[in-house]
């Protein structure tokens, strides 16, 4: 068994673009079990945290650390975009393309590819070019091929922010299976349902800072900031 | 006039009886520039790519560069690479001048700053969209390059034939390196200028006309493929 890539340390870390800081300073670990939500006002930095935490975005100040070394960390981690970005080809080569990354043969990568496919209700839309999915079948497809590597930790923003009812409860059992099944889970949501229904722990971010963090149930119940507080009443939080 | 309708109905007898002249001339053509096109792209199309996913001091220069380079006159590369290859020059010794392979040479220098360049608008484009799932994979930049190809495999294709509709009816470059010697390095269009200046219409026209015909079916071909290009997303 290797050593796993969790905690996540972030010490003082900074999202600076163009002199302008965007996230950060902020200090925190995402432990090795566990769903976090990661919520906040439109333009709070959650997008900008998870890029920072994943590696997307370049660590301006500060440190972002995984229990291994960062070239180890790097291929057992999966992100998925609050837009998923489809390859401009089949279903099946899209949800095969990280195997194929990492040597699988094309054929055996193909046939996992239409097992998982099928597990995440696209067993039918194998030959269809993935560019032209519905919004659900785009991120379901997405989650598939983020997960197909089985990753250590999983990274999701707004998963379900275009989705209809039917849609975000597929993807939340996909989700609530991969954490059962020991996948670690960081995703950014603003809704409030959803949060309430996944998460084990909190971020509640504010202003580009990590405004407070909490276990779930805590957090739901007595937020400790007044702009949490604030915004679990479904108040306008700026 | 006569003239004329005389060298049509000539042409197409050339033409329809298959003359064996004409064949081998049009043969030429064909081969030189399929591999001129295929030694190319073999150059451009990584090269495009490569330019768009690397960051480097003089990125955009040697970008403005190969663009520039689209336009180079092909009488000016016919005379530099007969300077490269002639006798006493650095090249002399392989003994390549006046074959067909001193006119690959020559096409290979004309279109590959056009097929890089397309390349690169392609793949530019592309990129913008690939950037994070392919960052997020932790694909190497090979991976990359290849992933990108290979997706933006229709308009590379579009490239290509951009290049080999330049080539086809390159005549200046070719004459210089070619010599135009019969049976030898005698392609489409170094003869239908020998032959205009013969004053041996007829044939000349059928070149023309199969020239023309090829021209035409690449360039039909390619409006096709950029068609289908903007309607589907691949
Ligand atoms: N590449 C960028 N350049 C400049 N500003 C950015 C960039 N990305 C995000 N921002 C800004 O950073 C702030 C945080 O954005 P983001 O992380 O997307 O927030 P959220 O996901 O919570 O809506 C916003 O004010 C946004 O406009
Ligand atoms: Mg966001």
């Amino acid at each position: 068994m290797t050593h796993s890539i969790l905690p996540l340390t972030l010490d003082g870390a900074i999202a600076r673009v163009r002199g302008k800081t965007l996230v950060g300073p902020v200090d925190l670990q995402i432990g090795e079990t566990g769903l976090t939500i990661v919520m906040g006002p439109n333009g709070s930095g959650k997008t900008t945290l998870l890029r920072l935490m994943h590696g997307l975005q370049r660590v301006s100040g500060g440190r972002v650390e995984w229990a291994v070394p960062d070239g180890m960390a790097r291929g057992r981690q999966s992100y998925v975009f609050q837009s998923p970005i489809m390859m401009r080809r089949k279903v099946v080569d899209n949800i095969a393309y990280p195997l194929i990354l990492h040597g699988v043969p094309r054929r055996q990568a193909r046939s996992t590819a239409a097992e998982w496919a099928a597990r995440f209700g696209l067993g039918d839309a194998l030959d269809r070019p993935a560019p032209y999915l519905s919004g659900g079948e785009k991120q379901k497809l997405a989650l598939a091929r983020a997960l197909i590597r089985q990753p250590e930790i999983l990274f999701l923003d707004e998963p379900c922010a275009n989705l209809d009812g039917r849609a975000i409860r597929e993807i939340e059992t996909i989700l609530q299976q991969a954490q059962a099944d020991g996948t670690r889970i960081v995703m950014a949501t603003h809704d409030m349902g959803q949060a309430r229904r996944l998460a084990t722990d909190v971020v509640f971010m504010y202003g580009g800072k990590v405004h407070e963090t909490a276990p779930a149930p805590d957090f739901f119940k007595q937020p400790t900031t007044a702009e949490a507080r604030a915004f679990i009443n479904g108040d306008i939080v700026e | 006039m006569n003239d004329i309708a005389q060298g049509t109905i000539d042409a197409f007898r050339l033409i329809f009886t298959l003359d064996p002249d004409l064949l081998e001339v049009v043969g030429l053509s064909l081969r030189v520039t399929v591999t001129a096109v295929l030694i190319a792209s073999l150059i451009g199309l990584p090269l495009g790519a490569w330019l768009v996913i690397n960051r480097f001091r003089f990125r955009r220069q040697t970008i403005a560069v190969l663009n520039a380079l689209m336009g180079l006159p092909p009488v000016v590369v016919g005379l530099f690479v007969y300077m490269m290859l002639s006798r006493s020059g650095p090249f002399g010794v392989f003994g390549l001048l006046f074959t067909p392979t001193a006119m690959i040479i020559a096409q290979v220098i004309i279109i590959t700053p056009l097929i890089a360049s397309i390349s690169h608008q392609t793949i530019r484009d592309l990129w913008a969209e690939y950037h994070d799932l392919l960052i997020s994979l932790n694909t190497s930049r090979w991976q990359r390059i290849t992933a990108l190809l290979w997706d933006g495999r229709r308009a590379l294709l579009t490239a290509m034939l951009a290049g080999f509709g330049r080539a086809i009816g390159e005549v200046g470059a070719i004459m210089i390196v070619g010599g135009n010697i019969d049976h030898s390095t005698r392609v489409l269009t170094t003869s239908i200028a020998l032959e205009t200046g013969k004053g041996n219409f007829a044939f000349a026209m059928g070149l023309g006309f199969v020239l023309i015909t090829l021209a035409v079916t690449i360039n039909l071909l390619m409006h096709s493929l950029s068609r289908t290009e903007r309607a589907s997303v691949w």
